[in-house]
């Protein structure tokens, strides 16, 4: 991890930072999901709209969702570390190579 | 960018489903063809995959006081070319929409069009537009993913307008309705993925020069840029 990243990866958390801080002097910030106030705004166009489908199997409670999301987005961590911690010991050891074949002679 | 279960008419949704699915077909053949002419670019293609996981799945604040989510789904398009983002992101959209009740199944097609189809093609287009213009790559990389996310999110605006246009000020006014709703709150999350993109970018031109090299990714790329 070269400073050129650390320094983007710092930028990143920052701007979270800011946004819990400014998010939460808005009138009435509740840090709800804006793809739940898109579905109430449909409920002001059309009052009258029922959704038709309903999801076949919904997490029993906040807490289980907090599981499964917490699992996605471990499955993810988990898979993408591995690839680029094996890239990287693939590009060292090449890189020491050299140096391997001559001690062996 | 989740339209919930059940919350597009019939006739949209299915038509939404009509739309996605050659995008997905061809995006599964695109990988089977990836698998099987370069095996080697396999293990990125699968990390390129949990990039979207996590991103999506990770639900972030926002300057407007709202919550939203980054999609991850700029970084395959860059690099294996947007159609087998359709897979990818199909794949995550399931994912989301049997276990986390997040999305659904009448509204999968839409999207699925949204994230895993407009995003990716938008990212795609505006990587090689950049690099054509010679801009350094990793300003053309945040532009893509960044810019990638928006138009997913503007895209749901425009799904949602035309599926409950406004009374009075018809598709065109609910259409700033929602994507009021959606921007200001993406805008910050957008840049926060373009960076994070970058950051995996920087790292695979560090580790996976080899892959890099087979996909073609970057065709503008000198082997100076390479060595540094």
């Amino acid at each position: 991890m070269n400073r050129h990243n650390l320094g983007l990866i710092a930028i990143a958390v920052v701007l979270v930072v800011i946004s819990l801080i400014m998010g939460g002097r808005q009138e009435g910030a509740e840090f709800a999901g804006a793809d739940g106030q898109a579905m109430a705004a449909v409920a002001t166009l059309q009052p009258d709209y029922q959704p038709w489908f309903s999801p076949i199997w919904q997490p029993p409670s906040g807490e289980v969702e907090g599981l499964l999301f917490a699992l996605q987005a471990a499955l993810g961590t988990g898979l993408l570390g591995y690839y680029l911690g094996l890239r990287r010991g693939q590009s060292q050891s090449r890189a020491r190579q050299p140096d391997r074949v001559d001690a062996g002679d | 960018m989740h339209i919930a279960e059940g919350f597009l008419p019939p006739l949209h949704a299915a038509v939404w489903t009509a739309v996605a699915l050659p995008f997905v077909i061809a995006g599964a053949r695109r990988a089977n063809r990836l698998m099987q002419d370069q095996p080697q670019t396999k293990l990125l293609l699968a990390a390129s995959g949990a990039f979207a996981f996590v991103l999506s799945a990770l639900k972030l604040p926002s300057v407007t006081g709202s919550c939203s989510h980054a999609t991850g789904a700029g970084l395959g398009a860059i690099l294996f070319g947007p159609s087998v983002m359709a897979l990818l992101g199909t794949i995550v959209l399931l994912f989301q929409a049997l276990l986390l009740a997040h999305g659904g199944l009448t509204t999968l097609g839409a999207n699925v069009f949204s994230m895993a189809i407009v995003g990716p093609w938008v990212a795609y287009g505006l990587l090689r537009g950049t690099q054509r213009l010679h801009a350094p790559l990793a300003v053309s990389v945040f532009l893509a993913a960044m810019l990638g996310d928006m138009a997913t999110y503007a895209v749901t605006a425009g799904q949602l307008a035309l599926a409950f246009p406004d009374p009075a000020s018809g598709v065109a006014g609910s259409f700033i309705k929602f994507i009021g709703i959606f921007a200001p709150t993406q805008l910050p999350l957008a840049v926060i993925e373009g960076l994070l993109t970058v950051v995996i970018v920087n790292l695979l031109q560090q580790y996976s020069q080899n892959e890099l090299r087979e996909l073609q990714a970057f065709p503008q790329w000198s082997a100076v840029e390479i060595r540094s």
